[in-house]
């Protein structure tokens, strides 16, 4: 935050809101840790902040934050475009567990699994491209295409496992989600989202891409008119968003060496659309964080961790975050945000 | 003639065309696929649907979406049981658990509405917040005894002619003649219609958006939570993970039976054509035996893309819907304030 005098001022980016929050919650466990030493938890009585070593790699609850944090991360930038398109796509959490029945199918069929895993990211993409060609060229309702996938993908993910969890060993498929690499003693997820992000900020501001995307968002038929492919841009969008959740869907399954299609991906789609929407993207369209999602993503992630260290179960969680979502976009609506920018202009 | 065949009364026909040929292709490869007891047990079966879809049917035609059904009448199942589990009468818990559905499809709505959100965003919240909530209140399957019960989940307990139905869709079948009367024939049903077909006309014609909303999503919270009712005495259980993905099956159901996705056209009649639809497509795999349940889903998303399209296509031709802008534009902007 500390940015030079003349520039933007630290509050002017959105993920600025996500951070804080992880860095408060982050606090309030240590804090908690020192009120309740004997309580009950995942991590050992007053191990939050604690760090350990093992099997040679740091372990915790904030390892648990990158390791866990990494897959929402990806979905997260991946739903960042569509959202800013106006759209969403509700299907990335079918596409997970879809991605990693055809990836451990495939490895126990005895395929190489540099083709499995490749054969897994291109059924993503092709969810991805049925999903934006339904939406941009077919003109149904994003929420409707992707809800039919959302459903009825999950079933074709029990199809494809014959409805059970196929395990599976092979060192490059868990490398993807259990790796330590030597040379850096971070969660494999984690590298691999800071790579996407990397990846995505280069491809989506050092070209006019995220202008154009944000110019469809904003107004289609201007953004048309101005001779932007809108059509192609959301297709592609969508594309992006299915590779993404592919990739996330791989890093889950090689988190368990499983693949579970009836447990993979449960409550991605919130988690994804509560990440980009606290980091600062309109549910409008038309304006776009792509950092605010990233870091929105290990915020949610914090929030899920924090409540397996208090006992809160995986089946009870989702209610704290809808609530969430629900305050953050209240926050964000137009009636509220008129309300605020009237505030400010009165003191400046 | 002309008239039936106008671009508006399409889907209904297709609909209709293609309810007989399952039926007739079912008979032809089956031996006692289209029989009375077949027919009644799919009635009994599809009643909660058919139930949930009613109140679907009216937020759809005002141009909204409820994706929380499916959690919803999970959970009001759930909180049925829980108190027929505690010594209550099966029937005093449909007052409560009426209002309970009620009271948060009217939060729901009131959130869309006094904040300008997307509907889909808001009900998304309340289908996993709700899908929670049934596991808070009990995390385990809870089976529920009760006379009343045995005789609610019976398959031929009101006679009818010849023919004997399940109590739940003879229910099933008042709830859709009372909706159709209330979309139909009622001030709040044109006025639905209204808010569906242009919001910003309907309010210049001096409809209340607001309170037509939050109308609109508490009687389809109320619907799910009879829904919810319906199912727990059929099945004399309530369980957190029952009916992942109901909200498909029901908004198929409404767009098959001819809703506008877009809002402002549509009957109630037709979505207990399209409930018909899919419950005959179930059965049909059903018979076939060897077939796998995720087929239904399957078909049920293809059907519903299907139509969609098929309104997408009309909407083209006959200009009585928005034109198409791309996918890019399909959250409409609420009126400005």
């Amino acid at each position: 935050m500390a940015t030079p005098a003349g520039q933007r001022s630290w509050h002017a980016s959105p993920a600025v809101w996500p951070v804080l929050g992880i860095v408060s919650l982050v606090l309030l466990n240590a804090l908690f840790d020192k009120l309740l030493p004997g309580g009950p938890g995942l991590f050992g009585p007053g191990a939050f902040l604690r760090l350990s070593m093992r099997d040679g790699v740091p372990a915790g609850a904030l390892v648990d934050i990158l390791n866990y944090g990494g897959a929402i991360a990806i979905l997260a930038l991946g739903m960042t475009p569509v959202i800013a398109t106006r759209g969403v796509d509700l299907s990335v959490g079918s596409v997970m567990a879809l991605a990693g029945a055809v990836a451990a199918s495939l490895v126990v069929a005895d395929v190489p699994s540099i083709a499995a895993l490749a054969t897994a990211l291109a059924v993503g993409a092709a969810c991805g491209l049925c999903n934006g060609v339904l939406v941009s060229f077919g003109g149904v309702q994003p929420f409707v295409v992707t809800l039919v996938l959302m459903v009825a993908g999950r079933g074709v993910a029990q199809l494809v496992t014959g409805s059970q969890i196929t395990t599976f060993h092979d060192p490059l498929l868990e490398f993807v989600g259990l790796g330590r690499p030597a040379w850096l003693p971070l969660p494999m997820p984690f590298i691999l989202a800071t790579a996407m992000l990397g990846a995505t900020v280069l491809a989506l501001r050092r070209t006019a891409l995220g202008l154009f995307t944000e110019a469809v968002g904003s107004n289609p038929e201007a953004a048309a008119l101005v001779g932007v492919r809108s059509r192609l841009l959301v297709a592609a969008a969508y594309v992006f968003c299915g590779l993404c959740a592919a990739l996330a869907g791989l890093i889950a399954m090689a988190n368990i060496k499983g693949a579970d299609p009836f447990n993979a991906g449960r409550n991605a789609e919130l988690a994804a659309i509560f990440a980009v929407v606290v980091g600062g993207t309109s549910l409008a369209g038309g304006r776009m964080c792509l950092l605010g999602a990233f870091a929105g993503a290990f915020l949610l992630q914090a929030l899920t961790t924090t409540m397996y260290a208090r006992n809160i179960g995986a089946d009870v969680a989702p209610l704290p975050q809808a609530l969430a979502i629900l305050a953050v976009c209240i926050v964000g609506s137009p009636p509220v945000a008129a309300m605020l920018g009237r505030r400010r202009k009165r003191t400046p | 003639m002309r008239a039936l065949l106008a671009s508006r009364n399409l889907p209904s026909l297709a609909a209709a065309a293609i309810l007989a040929v399952l039926v007739v292709a079912g008979s032809v490869r089956f031996e006692h696929f289209a029989s009375v007891g077949n027919l009644s047990n799919l009635l009994g079966d599809y009643a909660f649907v058919a139930i949930a879809a009613v109140g679907a049917t009216f937020v759809i035609l005002a141009g909204g979406i409820d994706l929380s059904v499916g959690s919803m009448v999970a959970f009001t199942a759930m909180l049925a049981a829980w108190l027929v589990d505690r010594g209550w009468h099966p029937l005093a818990t449909v007052p409560v658990c009426l209002a309970i559905g009620a009271a948060l499809g009217a939060a729901m709505g009131g959130l869309i509405h006094a904040f300008a959100l997307p509907a889909f965003i808001v009900t998304l919240a309340g289908m996993f917040a709700l899908r929670a909530a049934t596991f808070l209140l009990h995390d385990q399957p809870l089976g529920i005894v009760h006379p009343f019960l045995s005789w609610m989940s019976r398959d031929a307990a009101v006679p009818l002619g010849g023919a004997a139905l399940p109590a739940r869709a003879v229910l099933m079948l008042a709830v859709v003649a009372l909706g159709a009367i209330v979309a139909g024939r009622t001030r709040f049903g044109r006025r639905v219609y209204a808010l569906g077909g242009s919001p910003r006309s309907a309010e210049a014609m001096g409809v209340s958006v607001g309170t037509t909303t939050v109308a609109v999503y508490a009687l389809a919270g109320a619907c799910a939570a009879l829904a919810g009712v319906v199912f727990a005495s059929a099945k004399r259980a309530g369980d957190p993970t029952a009916l992942v993905g109901l909200e498909l099956t029901v908004i198929a159901a409404v767009v098959i039976g001819g809703t506008l996705l877009s809002g402002g056209v549509g009957s109630v009649g037709g979505t207990l054509l399209g409930v018909l639809i899919l419950g005959v497509i179930r059965l049909l795999i059903d018979f076939q035996g060897n077939l796998n349940a995720a087929w239904t889903s399957v078909a049920t998303g293809v059907l519903l893309l299907a139509f969609a399209g098929l309104q997408r296509a009309l909407a083209g031709l006959g200009g009585w819907a928005d034109r198409g802008t791309g996918g890019a534009a399909r959250i409409e902007p609420r009126l400005p304030r």
